[in-house]
């Protein structure tokens, strides 16, 4: 992302502790002289920080990496699917795991307490280079996202994978059916099934089911080649079962 | 090695097991039993009469056994008194008599066994003796190395690096604000890391565990705000109970790391000591923001402190750790102690 030079670049502090919240703000303020900033908000989570993003224009976030509910590195990997996401500086006080997984994918982070001058080469690297890229955040995630986000208009919406009762791939993208409606994602089926394979099982090459949503399984012999459908529960919904994976009805039983 | 100090023993030097505790109770039944078995096997003219021949030192050895550890253990003090070379004096004479006086007493209802020659019989509580004396000192020495192990180990997992940095971070951000604060929580911190850095060796009054806890729980309320929530029942502790050092702030730690931190709203943590008995009981509840699985982290420091709690006590002290209703809830009970044993 590079700005017109005449504007200031946005900032947003996104961290659970209040005391990190303050220290952060001093030290912005420290940087203004050199680098001029406007803080926009302040948010306590990774949700708070995306719903922040769906209101305001942001450019840099500060994001730290421990905090709950959706963690930096969710929120991050959220980010980077916006049409013009902001540049991310990660901060974190420690973190054996995401430390190491950042230097090898080439993240930028910086370790609290953070000195003011490594702030400041941050914000001028983060205004200089381009955005993080999905790819070197899935690769730097050790967890499974909890929610799958679906960009719309310009806002992310975030779909809890737990809501999730099957995935399903059409052409280019992935339909996701919660129980009150579908959405599109652009992800492959593939790496869906590798990151929350545990709790879905695949019925059919372009399908995954969530466990949980399995009803039963009905003979249907006219749409499906294994002449088994799987029954979606609180929906009406039956998906064919293909040949292949015919097995999966007797895991069920 | 010389200057460690063996596992149920506080003061530094004395060698001799602890006979109140029941590790070293069976482990004594079961050495003392095998030798009398390997003293019968000998005697017998055929394997046959083995048995009877078991049953006959069996019956002048329980006795003697069970009478010696009664009396080990409520005359423990005055053995520690003694030192180490004098009490295992007396410790012998005493057996002799012992023995005498049960053979007198069982004379004329076992023959078998009572009937060996009085020296017969002083020879052989002696050999059993001093081979369970060996037995226990070289234990004890075996596991000298293992306790300076756990001790490295403890430094480790008492303090989480993340605690460290986070917490100087808000004590940074403090100072400009309110410089009050930042003061007390670096003396807080002073306190915390002054006992972490000390001699951890012997055990510690309860209570003083307890204000530990307390101070550390001071330095994360700074970063955590109202999201922590303490909830101490500490109205029936004895106080002056002793537990193994750094126990119950590593596990508070823990619960605060996997309990309150990834929940954006917080939670509250019961922190409960009492005593029940003989026993002295903590037990330590909190959330399980993750939906009921036990979280793997945990599994670290509870068996840094279960690895701690058997060094100390032996058989003696239990540790029971579950998820139950959306919290983990780990119960501690151990021998209720005053001075050192």
């Amino acid at each position: 992302m590079t700005l017109a030079r005449s504007e200031v670049p946005r900032i947003l502090i996104a961290d659970d502790e209040a005391p990190a919240r303050a220290r952060l703000r001093d030290l912005l303020d420290e940087c203004r002289e050199r680098f001029p900033l406007a803080i926009v908000d302040e948010a306590r989570n990774g949700r708070e920080a995306l719903e922040v993003l769906n209101r305001e224009k942001v450019d840099i976030v500060l994001l730290d990496i421990r905090m709950p509910e959706i963690d930096g590195i969710e929120a991050a990997r959220h980010i980077a699917g916006m049409a013009q996401p902001p540049a991310i500086i990660f901060t974190t006080a420690f973190d054996t795991y995401a430390i190491k997984a950042f230097e090898v994918n080439a993240i930028d982070y910086l370790l609290k307490p953070i000195r003011v001058e490594r702030l400041l080469a941050a914000l001028h690297k983060a205004r200089a280079a381009s955005p993080v890229t999905r790819e070197a955040l899935d690769a730097a995630a050790n967890q499974p996202r909890r929610h799958l986000s679906v960009h719309e208009r310009g806002k992310i919406h975030l779909v809890p994978v737990a809501e999730i009762l099957y995935l399903r791939a059409e052409l280019k993208y992935v339909t996701v059916r919660t129980i009150e409606r579908e959405y599109l994602v652009e992800e492959s089926l593939t790496g869906l099934e590798e990151e929350f394979g545990e709790a879905f099982v695949r019925v059919h090459r372009n399908c995954l089911v969530a466990r949980a949503a399995v009803a039963g399984f009905e003979r249907n012999a006219e749409e499906s080649e294994s002449g088994w459908a799987v029954v979606i529960k609180g929906t009406h919904e039956k998906l064919p079962v293909s040949r292949r994976q015919h097995h999966v009805v007797k895991q069920f039983r | 090695m010389g200057n460690v100090a063996s596992i149920n023993q506080t003061a530094a030097g004395i060698r001799l097991p602890n006979f109140c505790n029941l590790g070293i109770m069976l482990r004594s039944l079961v050495l003392v039993n095998v030798l009398l078995a390997a003293a019968a096997l000998a005697r017998a003219p055929d394997l046959g009469a083995a048995g009877l021949e078991f049953a006959g030192l069996a019956a002048f050895g329980e006795p003697v056994l069970i009478v010696s550890l009664l009396v080990l253990c409520g005359a423990r003090r005055w053995l520690h008194a003694m030192g180490y070379g004098v009490s295992i004096v007396a410790l012998v004479a005493f057996e002799v008599l012992l023995a005498w006086i049960v053979r007198r007493a069982l004379g004329a209802a076992f023959v078998q066994g009572a009937g060996l020659p009085f020296l017969h019989l002083a020879m052989l509580v002696v050999l059993v003796t001093a081979i369970t004396l060996a037995y226990f000192d070289l234990r004890s020495r075996a596991l000298a190395p293992a306790i300076a192990e756990a001790r490295i180990q403890a430094l480790q997992a008492r303090i989480r690096p993340h605690f460290l940095y986070n917490s100087i971070n808000a004590v940074i951000s403090l100072i400009r604000s309110e410089p009050r604060r930042a003061e007390r929580a670096l003396e807080d911190m002073a306190d915390l890391f002054r006992v972490l850095m000390s001699d951890n060796r012997t055990l510690a009054p309860i209570g003083q565990e307890v204000e530990l806890a307390r101070q550390y729980l001071a330095i994360e309320a700074l970063r955590l705000g109202d999201r922590l929530r303490v909830s101490w029942r500490i109205d029936g502790m004895p106080a002056e109970a002793l537990v193994p050092p750094l126990m119950l702030q590593p596990l508070v730690e823990n619960a605060v790391y996997h309990g309150i931190e990834p929940s954006p709203g917080g939670g509250e943590v019961v922190i409960e000591v009492r005593r029940e008995g003989p026993q002295l009981v903590l037990v330590l509840v909190n959330p399980l923001p993750g939906g009921g699985r036990s979280p793997a982290g945990n599994r670290m420091a509870i068996a840094n402190i279960r690895e701690r709690l058997q060094l100390h006590f032996d058989a003696e002290a239990t540790m029971k750790s579950e998820a139950a209703d959306g919290s983990w809830r780990v119960t501690i009970r151990m021998p209720y102690l005053t001075a050192p044993a």
